[in-house]
């Protein structure tokens, strides 16, 4: 630990660091290295690293060449120091979110923003919080507010750097001798921001002015300590302002250890050699993405498409009347390996952004994927923004992917962003099967969701709001290898876990009836996706509290692959003003489960209103004591044809609560003999199976006698649906109006599907006067960029890609249809909209 | 770390032979050098015919290289689809799921996509009947061409070998 002569005052070389800083300012002289300012300091990076292809401009690695044990020693011991600061930090707070599930991480990085090392947790941040500290440098924070020792900073503005309001980072900066020598960075999930509706993540606001309490890149204190003006603001702009302190406290905790980790180790190995460390350590991150990529998987362009609904027509309590209305995601997903092993990655094509808190910004899709690849690409320690500097994103401005436009709504931008990402992950599972690295195959994800949340007067008379994180547990997609891990994980959250039930009651006054696995939802396959699961959860001693659901309904986000079929997607179940009371009271039973909805068994268990229908996404609703919530947490997509697997592995699958039996004859052409009643193997079926070999093999070899009389070629298919396209048969307008809403924002993709329908080149779809509206109402919105000073990184989505990259049908060019706002001043109130529900 | 595991542990993983631990400890290590090869020549062994393999592709399906020069994409069957750089999807068989009735067969009601809005279409291999790939799409989406590799840089740049041909695989 650092040795500090105890002067009496809590921080006296911060003290003196600061006197310094003061000193230099009065002679012109930044906090950048060798007296050069922030900005200036920042875009000499960016220059040398653009001239030569390596970051900083280190074409040389001499502190890991000349003396690799010391650089492994600093590197491994400053890794080591974060992990700390999480595990230590973790226990200050309140929140299961945190204190279960770990939605927390730290990053140390260099003064311009790059991360050098990582914690464990939700590290999707390391790079959102390195957007924040660009955002800050490239907005001449250093001259105002100050970048000083002692600073604090806070941030959660998306269009800064962040996924969504809920994940709120604490930011400091740590000095040497009057230099700015690195940031200490820590992030964590909140239970409530202040949104229109109670919980971390609303989905009733149409625009960024319901997502909740937004604070940009904002000084928050100095000296280490809060300023009064921010520990009077942002309690009041939550329902949960006692769990937020402590969070605060929590980020505090772990920037601090960092800190102090910083200082030991330039105290034991002089500052200089942390300069080059950290500089080496990026350069060495950018390297080692290449060198395994170019070890793992082939070059070439990998292509899929995926898609997601936010079905809002007809939902109660929206904020505005024209986001009355339903929204598919639309994410063609491409990626091209170039030669020296770099990723670019495209989402051109992409549909327009909606009225809806689903929008993502680059930060959010940048920081997404590279979690993701963190799981899968560098599944080690040394995981830092090399990788970064190793990708380039083309994600279309004006698209749901980058909407560039400050008045759109983020509050679950997981939503689109988990979505999207399910194609890349095939992307890699191509590369690595032709490799021959079959260990590393992974069919997907889950949809992660359901999302409870809801709040209102809560078991202890207090205003609260909830915000399960059950959900950090879905079904894992199926390996190659293996079948996908149940109930396991969630991709934004590697370590995630469902949390205990016990400890989800004491923060939230919703009583758990059942928790089990869920059958049928881990895709079909040779290797089944992983199970989700799901909870019975009652309401009880509450005043007007709101719940609601958020998740897929109409469609199944995440694909299978190589024959698999992808995860099921989800439902709403709810029950109201019902006779659980008595039914408690009396004894008698109740329902603990859905497992099947279609055995009537809930319905048979239960008096009271139900709501039973398959759509994954509602608005605030009241709910009041013994009301029921169904929580289901989906399952992963399969990998190989289903009729490849074992039939005994399939028998196994009914007994583990994976498969119900009817579906092993359909799905799997297994057939299975109940041979005992009484056997209770799980909470889905009552019952014990054993497999008919015979039957099974004659039913399998019925089956691909079917198959070759049923399908037809895609030729035959290929006419049948050319005409329907061109006729508009059986395409509805919400469908069409995704469609036209992709063709609209990219003229590529609209080639595309020209081309491959081979339709008239006028040819459009014919849509409702509603959805037209609909369109021309938000391409007319234009830009509200958050950015006035872009960074060199930002330039390859907002620019156009290198100028040897090959054709592809999607990729990028500047030739975009959206349509600018004819003036500054002009907004969305310009035009023709419907009048205000209400004021969000 | 092994540079190259044994023979008989890559044909263990093709034949799916390995325990957990085996192939947690193959996650878990540095990546062998000659996986490909190895994996590509195991693979050749177990197919029935002998145009040698230029790449794995998918499950089932492989680049081979044929005598008269062309590269197409077999499946293991012995179907051949088509040239290697265009979608084998269009010389498939194909079933579209786009009704509750079909989807129940595979789902639960309530816990399948809406066919509105969006349909699973499943590719079979002419040859074998083998289910190879399953889509699911908006109704009206063209097919998509997964998978476009860069062999000739992969040969000459990643792995420096040269390309595998019916008369250097036979010599």
């Amino acid at each position: 630990m650092s040795t500090e002569p105890d002067e009496g005052e809590s921080f006296p070389r911060m003290r003196r660091e600061k006197e310094r800083v003061h000193g230099q300012q009065q002679e012109g002289v930044g906090i950048g290295w060798d007296g050069q300012t922030l900005r200036e300091q920042f875009e000499a990076l960016e220059e040398r690293t653009e001239e030569t292809g390596h970051y900083a401009g280190f074409e040389k690695l001499d502190l890991k060449q000349n003396n690799p044990i010391e650089y492994e020693q600093m590197f491994a011991q400053l890794r080591g120091d974060l992990v700390n600061a999480r595990e230590t930090s973790k226990e200050v707070a309140a929140t299961p979110i945190v204190e279960q599930e770990g939605e927390l991480c730290y990053g140390l990085f260099t003064p311009e923003g790059d991360s050098i090392a990582v914690s464990t947790g939700i590290i999707v941040h390391i790079h959102t919080m390195s957007e924040a500290i660009k955002y800050m440098i490239n907005h001449d924070y250093e001259e105002s507010p100050g970048i000083e020792p002692g600073d604090i900073f806070v941030n959660n503005d998306t269009h800064v750097g962040d996924v969504h309001a809920c994940d709120i980072m604490t930011l400091i900066p740590i000095f040497h001798e009057g230099e700015l020598v690195a940031w200490a960075g820590g992030v964590n999930h909140v239970i409530d921001t202040g949104a229109i509706g109670p919980g971390s993540m609303n989905v009733s606001q149409a625009s960024r002015f319901g997502d909740g309490a937004y604070y940009t890149a904002r000084k928050v204190g100095e000296d280490l300590k809060l300023y009064n003006s921010w520990k009077k603001d942002y309690p009041d702009k939550t329902r949960t302002p006692d769990f937020l302190k402590l969070d605060e406290r929590t980020r505090m905790t772990g920037c601090l250890m960092i800190r102090d980790a910083v200082k030991d180790i330039i105290n034991e190995y002089g500052v200089e050699q942390f300069k080059q460390l950290s500089r080496e350590a990026i350069e060495d991150g950018r390297r080692g993405f290449r060198n395994r990529i170019q070890k793992t998987m082939l070059p070439g362009t990998y292509r899929g498409a995926s898609f997601v609904d936010a079905l809002y027509e007809g939902q109660e309590n929206l904020t505005r009347a024209y986001a009355n209305e339903n929204h598919l995601m639309h994410a063609p997903s491409e990626l091209h390996v170039r030669e020296d092993g770099s990723f670019q990655v495209s989402f051109e094509g992409a549909n327009k952004w909606g009225w809806h808190p689903y929008n993502c910004t680059p930060a959010a899709i940048q920081g997404g994927i590279w979690v993701m690849l963190t799981q899968t690409v560098i599944p080690n320690s040394n995981v830092n923004d090399g990788a970064y500097y190793s990708c380039d994103f083309h994600l279309p401005v004006g698209s749901w992917a980058n909407t560039q436009n400050t008045e759109t709504a983020h509050a679950y931008a997981w939503h689109f962003l988990v979505s999207a990402w399910a194609p890349l992950w095939q992307h890699l599972s191509r590369g690595y099967f032709s490799r021959g690295f079959w260990e590393e195959i992974n069919a997907g994800n889950a949809n992660t969701s359901n999302w409870l949340q809801g709040g209102g007067i809560d078991q202890f008379d207090k205003l609260h709001a909830v915000n399960s994180f059950e959900s950090a547990c879905e079904g894992v997609g199926a390996r190659y290898v293996e079948d996908g891990e149940p109930h396991a994980a969630a991709i934004w959250n590697p370590e995630g876990d469902m949390g205990d039930a016990e400890v989800w009651e004491m923060t939230e006054p919703l009583p758990f009836l059942g928790r089990a696995v869920k059958p049928n939802t881990g895709g079909a396959g040779r290797r089944a996706g992983g199970a989700g699961f799901e909870s019975m959860r009652t309401v009880k001693d509450v005043s007007r509290w709101l719940l609601y659901e958020m998740g897929n309904g109409y469609m199944t986000s995440d694909g299978g692959l190589f024959g698999g079929y992808p995860a099921a997607s989800g439902y709403i179940l709810n029950a109201q003003n019902t006779d659980l009371e008595e039914r408690f009271e009396n004894q008698d039973d109740y329902p603990q489960h859905d497992l099947d909805p279609e055995s009537g068994d809930f319905e048979s268990k239960i008096e009271g209103d139900i709501t039973r229908r398959p759509e994954g996404i509602s608005t605030p609703k009241e709910f009041d004591d013994y009301d029921m919530y169904l929580n289901y947490l989906r399952g992963g997509s399969g990998l190989g044809d289903p009729l490849e697997r074992d039939p005994e592995d399939v028998v196994a699958d009914i007994h583990d609560g994976y498969v119900l039996p009817r579906h092993a004859k359909d799905a799997y052409a297994v057939v299975v003999e109940k041979v005992n009643d009484e056997a209770k193997h799980n909470s889905a079926v009552q019952g014990e199976w054993e497999l008919d070999e015979e039957a099974t093999e004659e039913l399998r070899e019925e089956r691909m006698q079917e198959r070759a009389e049923t399908a037809k070629p895609v030729t035959e298919w290929y006419e049948e649906q050319r005409e329907r396209i061109q006729n508009e048969e059986d395409l509805i307008d919400d469908v069409k109006k995704t469609y036209e809403s992709s063709m609209r924002m990219s003229k590529q993709f609209a080639e595309f599907y020209h081309e491959f329908w081979d339709l008239p080149e006028d040819f459009e779809f014919t849509l409702s006067e509603k959805a037209e509206k609909s369109l021309e109402n938000r391409f007319k919105t234009g830009l509200k960029q958050k950015w006035d000073n872009p960074t060199k990184g930002h330039e390859t989505w907002l620019g156009v890609g290198r100028d040897d990259e090959p054709e592809v049908p999607y990729t990028w060019t500047a030739d975009r249809t959206i349509q600018d706002l004819p003036t500054p001043d002009a907004s969305f109130s310009d035009t023709k909209a419907e009048p205000a529900t209400d004021d969000d | 770390m092994p540079e190259s595991y044994p023979r008989e542990h890559i044909e263990d993983l093709v034949d799916d032979n390995l325990e957990w631990n085996q192939l947690h400890d193959m996650m878990s290590d540095f990546k062998d050098a000659d996986r490909f090869q190895q994996v590509r020549d195991v693979l050749q062994e177990r197919v029935d015919w002998d145009d040698p393999i230029i790449i794995p592709y998918a499950d089932h399906l492989y680049v081979v290289a044929k005598p008269d020069g062309r590269w197409v994409i077999k499946c293991d069957c012995g179907h051949e689809f088509c040239e290697h750089d265009e979608n084998w999807k269009m010389d498939a068989l194909i079933n579209v799921r786009d009704s509750e009735e079909a989807y129940l067969e595979i789902y639960p009601e309530d816990m399948h996509p809406h066919p509105d809005y969006m349909e699973l279409r499943e590719f079979f291999c002419p040859g074998c009947n083998t289910l190879l790939e399953v889509t699911n799409v908006m109704p009206g989406y063209p097919l998509i061409h997964e998978f476009e590799p860069d062999i000739e840089t992969f040969y000459s740049e990643w792995i420096e070998e040269p390309i595998p041909t019916p008369e250097t695989e036979s010599a």
